[in-house]
């Protein structure tokens, strides 16, 4: 077997999600420049969500595609109202404040979803019931799971829709508008608080997706899963430069494939000193290495828009 | 018939009032200026007209309506459209893309292509880098632009703020080219500049605006003539 082509494929996959994550911290930030730290906990209960549907389903005689398509349509509009609730209720009191405020306020709202999430689905992890017979296809000595291609694949159509949306409809054009300059936007007509509250709405909707995807491929979920995920996507957001979209894309996919071929490779080039139990520091390290060589990201803000 | 009265209009921020109570009106289709000089108050009062600050809902009247302290957003829905100092194009948005916010309330896509081609023969700079982001632009560009887009949004009022400001003469010749012939097509401006010569030789007439209040007011050549404006803002001894 082709360890690092496997590792290749596995980072692809993982990259794929963290990447439709960082679309949604990239967005917000782009937007109003608030990392929203509450953004992994979108990812979490989406993954619950439909997992709580998925394993309500479970013992019906549906076919597994739909099962987990119904688990998506649950999860996503649920994400999406989480979303645009903590938007309006949380955030926008706050929009004149001090950064700092929202900024913390962002990290309690993540500390109470968690917490809410424990309430209702208790610490327990929910299991990804065994509904999809486990497909593998070999490539060139590695192998890919059905499951695996579905993620890439659908991570690419969103990725594609999404880009669609904010660079070819005149709705992402007036997003762009609005995290451009918020107050012209106003003199244009555009109703800023509905684009803000669109794009928390866009995020989590992304979220929802990720979290069902991450949760499939583990096979589980539980209240806590969004934090370090969350933490993750966001250090993929920074590393391709925080506001911009193909930043966050290729930030994720990078990301993913540094740390699936670091736990791979981690064992052997350290003597077993450090395992592959040590695959989630490559995330930060690189957002350290990121935040000390170049703070602006990889595609970091264009510069030159003022003549 | 008069489509804006401003009735005692104060604006201010914080404590400080910048405009201290002021009174005006721009009847339909005519084109007046404000001047005054920096400071003075004029870029506050397009504000307040435009949505952009919190002021009594009755000092506002437009088209016989109170519009004081309403959205930006919503004035624009009612045809009201300014163009701000220093014309705040979105610098990462093309020359189109940018235009086609200006007309962003409007969902009568035949007229709107209509308009575009309506600006860029206006403006044929503007044609000719369409696909070019608006960041790349010099500041004249930017100003036809911003003023592009604003017409884009056919208003019955055109609020502009400084539209002189850091160009070159010969591109402010241009712009006030086209304000006149903006003007022409029946629509209602309202002017604010510095070049107070220049504004009074467009507008049909003028207020002159010093620390927040309105000091003296009547048709565009007798303030060109006054021998207070000479002095104050054209730069002439008596």
């Amino acid at each position: 077997m082709d360890i690092f082509l496997q590792q290749i494929i596995n980072g692809l996959t993982l990259g794929s999600v963290y990447a439709i994550v960082a679309l949604g911290y990239t967005m917000v930030y782009g937007i109003i420049q608030l990392i929203n730290f509450a953004h992994g906990e979108l990812v979490m209960i989406g993954a619950m969500v439909a997992f709580s549907v998925i394993n309500a389903l479970a013992g019906t005689h549906l076919p597994p595609v739909l099962i987990v398509l119904i688990g998506v349509l649950a999860a996503v509009p649920a994400c999406m109202l989480v979303g645009y609730a903590m938007e309006r209720i949380a955030y926008r009191p706050l929009r004149n404040a001090p950064r700092l405020a929202p900024l913390i306020t962002a990290i309690g709202i993540s500390i109470i979803l968690q917490h809410v999430a424990l309430l209702v689905w208790s610490r327990n992890p929910l299991a990804f019931p065994q509904i999809i017979p486990f497909v593998t296809f070999s490539v060139g000595g590695a192998i890919i799971s059905g499951v695996q291609i579905a993620i890439i694949l659908i991570s690419v159509l969103m990725m594609g829709a999404l880009t669609f949306m904010v660079y070819r409809t005149k709705l992402g054009i007036a997003m762009r508008a609005t995290s451009q300059n918020p107050q012209v936007a106003g003199l244009m007509g555009i109703d800023i608080d509905r684009i803000i509250s669109f794009t928390f709405i866009v995020g989590a909707a992304l979220a929802a997706v990720a979290g069902v995807m991450v949760g499939t491929y583990y096979g589980i979920a539980h209240y806590g899963m969004g934090s370090l995920l969350g933490m993750k996507a966001f250090s993929a957001a920074v590393l391709g430069g925080i506001g911009n979209l193909a930043g966050a894309m290729l930030g994720g996919i990078l990301l993913g494939i540094v740390e699936a071929l670091g736990a791979g490779y981690i064992g052997d080039l350290t003597n077993n000193v450090f395992g592959s139990n040590y695959q989630d520091v490559f995330a930060f390290l690189v957002l350290i290495g990121v935040l000390v060589f170049r703070p602006s990201g990889l595609l970091g803000e264009r510069v030159g828009d003022r003549a | 018939m008069t489509l804006l009265e401003l009735r005692g209009l104060e604006v201010a921020y914080g404590g400080i009032k910048a405009v201290k109570g002021i009174s005006l009106s721009v009847a339909k289709g005519e084109l007046v200026c404000l001047i005054g000089t920096n400071g003075a108050g004029k870029t506050t009062t397009l504000k307040a007209i435009a949505g952009l600050l919190p002021v009594a809902a009755d000092a506002i009247l437009y088209d016989g309506a109170p519009i004081g302290g309403r959205r930006a957003f919503e004035l624009v829905r009612r045809g009201l459209a300014l163009v701000p100092e220093g014309r705040g194009v979105f610098g990462q948005l093309t020359v189109e893309e940018n235009l086609a916010m200006g007309a962003y309330v409007r969902s009568d896509a035949a007229a709107v292509k209509l308009d575009l081609e309506r600006v860029f023969s206006l403006f044929p700079r503007l044609a000719e880098r369409r696909s070019q982001s608006a960041g790349t632009l010099s500041g004249g560009e930017q100003q036809m632009l911003a003023i592009g887009r604003a017409l884009m949004s056919r208003p019955k009022l055109l609020l502009l703020d400084e539209p002189s400001m850091g160009l070159a003469p010969l591109m402010v010749q241009k712009i006030f080219e086209t304000i006149l012939a903006v003007a022409r097509e029946g629509v209602t401006i309202l002017l604010v500049e510095q070049n107070a010569r220049l504004a009074l030789e467009v507008g049909s007439r003028g207020y002159v605006m010093e620390t927040g209040l309105i000091t003296l007011s009547g048709p565009a050549c007798e303030l060109l003539t006054d021998p207070k404006v000479r002095a104050a803002y054209l730069g002439e001894a008596d």
